[in-house]
């Protein structure tokens, strides 16, 4: 059942791949827009502001690619998933997909970034595992908020409002974990955040796995 | 009368913790000198928005179970007046940091926490003011409540000890236990705690009965 569902989202996406097409040129379009306003030449930000900067865009890339999880389906659609499948099965699947996208998004945008804006990270093993730990957390969250917001009538205001504080102690733990990999210290010293990161990311994961019924039920 | 016994209890022991607060002795401390007396203040708030916010999840969770509008009525209520301590401890707390810091607002870890956590409950109450229909927005603002506050767990208590801050009892500074070695601010501390919460649960009843009445009126 989890692979059907998990199939069904990218089978969806594959036939409207201008949604996704969309969201990749938001992202390249939000970086080129960040590197002609710094007006730089390559290499010449501070890796503080890289890091920050980069992180930034993708947390808003991320929103406004998983609000569409559930803010974009129609109630009868909704109706029968929920005939055929149990919430927690499409709640996982939804997760599971987002998380992916969001690690092609990040790898992508850490692609176009560095291309224009260098990229000072010496420590690439350790970026790209926080690449990962916050796709899952983001995923988790958004997808989450995303279901809160569908009900409501102003959901794309509220989708913001809503995800950023509760995401904002997982990302301070992110741009920690880069700032580290920027500056190549060893993997010790990122052991405390990554240990963190991931049982914030467990908590939220757990609470999601059991209110989500309650939300979907309706 | 006999049922009301807490609310005098509760207005005594505010009573005490003001002329307590500020006529008793306390510990001579370079820095701190007088502002140790936020202790009473600030500190219980905090104390009491924690629980008041706890008992709004408890209620939220039950309202998830049950599906009694009584307890969605009730988790908001507590939200509220939770909100409300919170607002007048980030602001005890703030006159506090300008005095021992030297600035309203240092960019400190629990400050930062705290204005999250205010953030997180700000956007509970955009959210149930979005939502039209009475069930649904009990049922959704239920759940944001719980994921919200297991959220916030990690914010208040294990993030700020991860970092260095200059906040008493965190990165090697002094915590009340090391203040009060004459246990004189012990004396005024507990009561207050006692009395803020007291305080928060007295106008919560208020709040609950107000919408309980205003309920009734929309029905008939």
């Amino acid at each position: 059942m989890l692979k059907a569902l998990i199939q069904k989202e990218i089978l969806l996406e594959w036939r409207q791949k201008a949604a996704f097409n969309g969201i990749l040129l938001y992202l390249i379009s939000t970086i080129f827009v960040c590197y002609l306003s710094f007006g730089l030449k390559s290499n010449v930000i501070s890796p503080i502001s890289w890091n920050a900067l980069f992180w930034i865009i993708i947390l808003f890339a991320a929103v406004n690619s998983v609000t569409k999880s559930f803010i974009g389906q129609s109630v009868g659609r909704q109706l029968y998933y929920y005939t055929i499948a149990s919430p927690q099965h499409i709640i996982i699947a939804k997760v599971i997909y987002n998380t992916v996208m969001l690690v092609i998004l990040a790898l992508v945008g850490f692609g176009c970034y560095s291309l224009v804006m260098g990229s000072p990270v010496t420590n690439i093993g350790l970026f790209l595992i926080d690449v990962f730990m916050a796709a899952v957390g983001f995923s988790i969250t958004l997808t989450m908020v995303s279901g809160i917001s569908s009900k409501a009538n102003n959901s794309t205001t509220l989708m913001a409002i809503l995800s950023f504080p509760i995401i904002l102690p997982m990302l301070m733990m992110v741009i920690k974990i880069s700032k580290n990999a920027i500056d190549g210290l060893e993997w010790s010293s990122s052991s405390n955040e990554l240990l963190t990161l991931g049982a914030i990311n467990l908590i939220v994961g757990a609470v999601t796995y059991v209110l989500f019924p309650y939300l979907w039920r309706n | 009368m006999k049922r009301n016994w807490w609310k005098f209890i509760a207005a005594l022991l505010l009573i005490y913790t003001v002329i307590g607060g500020f006529l008793f002795d306390a510990p001579r401390l370079n820095i701190l000198n007088e502002t140790i007396r936020a202790l009473h203040f600030h500190v219980p708030m905090w104390f009491g928005m924690i629980i008041l916010l706890t008992v709004s999840v408890i209620y939220s969770i039950k309202y998830l179970s049950s599906s009694d509008s009584k307890n969605d009525m009730i988790a908001v209520s507590f939200a509220n007046v939770g909100m409300v301590l919170g607002v007048l401890g980030i602001l005890t707390g703030m006159i506090w940091a300008q005095f021992t810091w030297g600035e309203w607002w240092s960019g400190d870890p629990k400050q930062n926490a705290a204005a999250i956590g205010l953030l997180i409950y700000a956007a509970y109450f955009v959210l149930r003011g979005s939502l039209e229909d009475p069930q649904q927005k009990a049922r959704i603002s239920a759940v944001y409540n719980i994921f919200a506050f297991a959220a916030l767990i990690p914010l208040l208590f294990v993030l700020p000890r991860l970092t260095d801050s200059l906040h008493p009892g965190n990165g090697g500074n002094p915590g009340f236990n090391a203040y009060d070695l004459d246990s004189n601010l012990r004396l005024v501390f507990y009561p207050a705690v006692i009395g803020w919460t007291l305080m928060g649960v007295w106008i919560t009843s208020l709040l609950i009965r107000i919408s309980a009445i205003a309920e009734k009126r929309n029905t008939y």
